[in-house]
């Protein structure tokens, strides 16, 4: 039984102190969980400290592959609000682009 | 936090009538630092980081050895720095406890005019108390003449005073955008807090408590403390005013206004929301009506954290980790030079203080030889100036990536803030993008009259003359504040401080 980081973490540092069992560490590109030490906390807390801190949605699965953080749980950001603003972005570099060439 | 100096308004009429004190933290009653008690304003008073001449002078440095963040900004993307502390989409090196206090003394000996550490983004020092409490011991011991500051939402402040006042800690700076939760659940959507993760207003509800406790434990200790504020349009902008009260009466000592910054290629939530920050004049109207309750800084630059250099400057390249492992410190002969350097700066900062004093008297002597009369038909002028520092007007218009702002007035001239542009001319190839960097200028310097540089090319007159600001090459390497009183006496002189420019315009 253990949660697992995957390659969305931005190497903030935040869970790394929290761990009971000493189970996150750094590495790269990315900090990395032991699967033989973490318990998910039972017994120490109610949540799991690592992703009850983690910034970023999605970057902590659990053995499923299901993200502890859903898209749009911790910033407000829904996944069509995201698709719509990466749209927008693109569109305003493309100008940009076309502006120069041509 | 990048030099920090307060808005001295060291006007000469002021001082003048204040009884012949020129210099800021002192004498007249309606002081803006009279406020705070007698040992604060002695810290204050000629302190680099505080005092607006005071930090041509003198650099500050910042080292990121704190990544780890307890809650979330709205206008933070945790990918990037700290947004309260830096601009954001920027990313520092995170270093540990050991390479940072190595690069601190690597800087300290080769810069001596660098005198104030910060230990700010990415992240909160405080969410990561073990490595920021490591760098500040040792820096205590082998660096004992370099003063620390710090930087934090200020959740885990109320545990760490204790730590915190073991240390050479010159200030802390606190970060409250509200000192109400309906404005914080919609700044903050969550926070940890004892061991879990709350959203919303309770969260909010929190921070805002720990802020309030953390500032009143500070103060009840003399340790200084600075209020920063992010305005956000439509969500505290009306609310600062309160804010700046309340901080106030908990014995602050500064606010600072700092304009949101927001961006949808940032990825924060206000970027993608198509949050819009505040323009340069509506941050000057908000720090206005806040001033009168509380001294200002208007100087903030919202920097690199990781910048090191004086006044905009950034010599962060000569100190990459790598170059810093080579280096060979002997930091007792270097704080030996340090000293050194430190006295001539204060001996010349001390003779500047006495001219203040000396041309102030001058000039009320001369008002009242005129008659006060026609004196209030001056109206107030704004001015801006591009500099690289030293205090005087040395830098070319086309390579300045900010303008500092002043107000000339009959009481005399007073910093106002900075303006940030893209230099009109980077040099060489990219020049062909002209155009649009000027348009930029242009944007951020409205509401500006003149604008003095060491040099201004051809091209960009006409535009600025078509948009009402008069550009002036006349005061190269002259000091700012000088030079800016002689344009406002020229204007005087020739008529035009009377009528608003609108009207002089239809008439010509
Ligand atoms: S779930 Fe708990 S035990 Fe497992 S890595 Fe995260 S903090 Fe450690
Ligand atoms: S808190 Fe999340 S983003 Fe930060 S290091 Fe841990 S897994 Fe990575
Ligand atoms: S306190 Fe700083 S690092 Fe933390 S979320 Fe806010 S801006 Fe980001």
């Amino acid at each position: 039984m253990s949660l697992e980081i995957i390659e969305s973490c931005v190497n903030c540092y935040a869970c790394e102190p929290l761990c009971p069992n000493e189970a996150i560490y750094q590495a790269s590109p990315h900090f990395l969980i032991d699967p033989d030490k973490c318990t998910e906390c039972l017994g120490d807390y109610d949540d799991a400290q690592c992703s009850s801190i983690c910034p970023v949605e999605g970057a902590i699965v659990d053995e499923l592959g299901v993200a502890l953080n859903l898209p749009g749980s911790l910033t407000g950001i829904s996944e069509a609000m995201l698709a719509k603003y990466q749209a927008a972005v693109e569109a305003t570099y493309q100008a940009a682009l076309e502006a120069k060439t041509g | 936090m990048d030099l920090p100096v307060i808005n001295t308004n060291s006007s000469s009429g002021e001082a003048a009538e204040g009884g012949g004190c020129a210099s800021h933290s002192c004498g007249s009653t309606d002081d803006q630092l009279g406020h705070l008690p007698e040992h604060i304003r002695a810290k204050v008073h000629n302190h680099p980081c505080y005092s607006e001449q005071a930090h041509h002078y003198f650099a500050r440095m910042h080292v990121a050895v704190a990544p780890a963040c307890n809650i979330q900004c709205h206008y933070c993307n945790r990918k990037y720095d700290c947004s309260n502390e830096s601009r954001p989409g920027v990313v520092s090196e995170v270093l540990t406890p050991v390479q940072a206090v190595k690069k601190v003394m690597a800087v300290a000996a080769n810069i001596p005019q660098m005198t104030v550490l910060g230990i700010a983004g990415p992240g909160d020092p405080l969410a990561n108390p073990e490595r920021t409490f490591a760098t500040f011991r040792e820096l205590s011991e082998k660096a004992p003449d370099i003063k620390l500051c710090v930087s934090t939402n200020g959740l885990a402040l109320p545990e760490s005073v204790e730590e915190l006042s073991k240390h050479n800690i010159d200030h802390v700076t606190i970060t409250i955008n509200c000192v109400d939760p309906d404005v914080g659940a919609q700044i903050y959507p969550w926070i940890f807090w004892n061991n879990k993760r709350i959203m919303g207003r309770e969260g909010a509800a929190i921070l805002i408590e720990q802020q309030q406790k953390g500032l009143e434990m500070l103060t009840a200790r003399g340790i200084l403390v600075k209020v920063n504020s992010v305005m956000i349009p439509g969500v505290n902008d009306k609310h600062l005013a309160e804010v700046s009260r309340v901080v106030k009466s908990k014995g602050a000592f500064l606010h600072n206004v700092m304009p949101l910054i927001a961006e949808p290629e940032h990825g924060t939530f206000y970027g993608l929301m198509g949050q819009p920050s505040p323009t340069a004049e509506e941050l000057q109207a908000l720090q206005d009506a806040c001033s009168g309750d509380m001294n200002m800084m208007r100087h903030c630059r919202q920097c690199r954290a990781d910048a090191v250099g004086l006044l905009g400057e950034d010599r962060g390249l000569e100190f990459t980790m790598d170059k810093i492992e080579d280096m060979e410190i002997d930091y007792p002969a270097a704080m030996v030079k340090r000293a050194e350097v430190h006295a001539q700066i204060a001996k010349e900062l001390e003779i500047k203080d006495q001219d203040r004093l000396f041309q102030a008297q001058a000039k009320a002597a001369l008002a009242a030889m005129r008659g006060e009369a026609d004196a209030p038909l001056s109206r107030p002028v704004l001015m801006a100036v591009s500099t690289k520092g030293g205090g005087v007007i040395n830098e070319h218009f086309g390579h300045a990536h900010e303008f500092l702002v002043y107000e000339a007035s009959p009481a005399g001239v007073r910093f106002i803030g900075h303006r940030k542009t893209t230099p009109y001319c980077e040099g060489g190839s990219s020049c062909g993008d002209g155009e649009s960097a000027l348009d930029e200028t242009l944007r951020v310097l409205k509401g500006c009259e003149v604008v003095l540089s060491a040099k201004i090319g051809f091209e960009p007159w006409a535009p600025l003359e078509a948009a009402g600001i008069q550009p002036n090459g006349e005061h190269a390497m002259e000091p700012i504040e000088e030079a800016i009183a002689a344009v406002y006496e020229e204007l005087r002189a020739a008529g035009k401080l009377e009528e608003k420019p609108e009207l002089q315009q239809k008439v010509a």
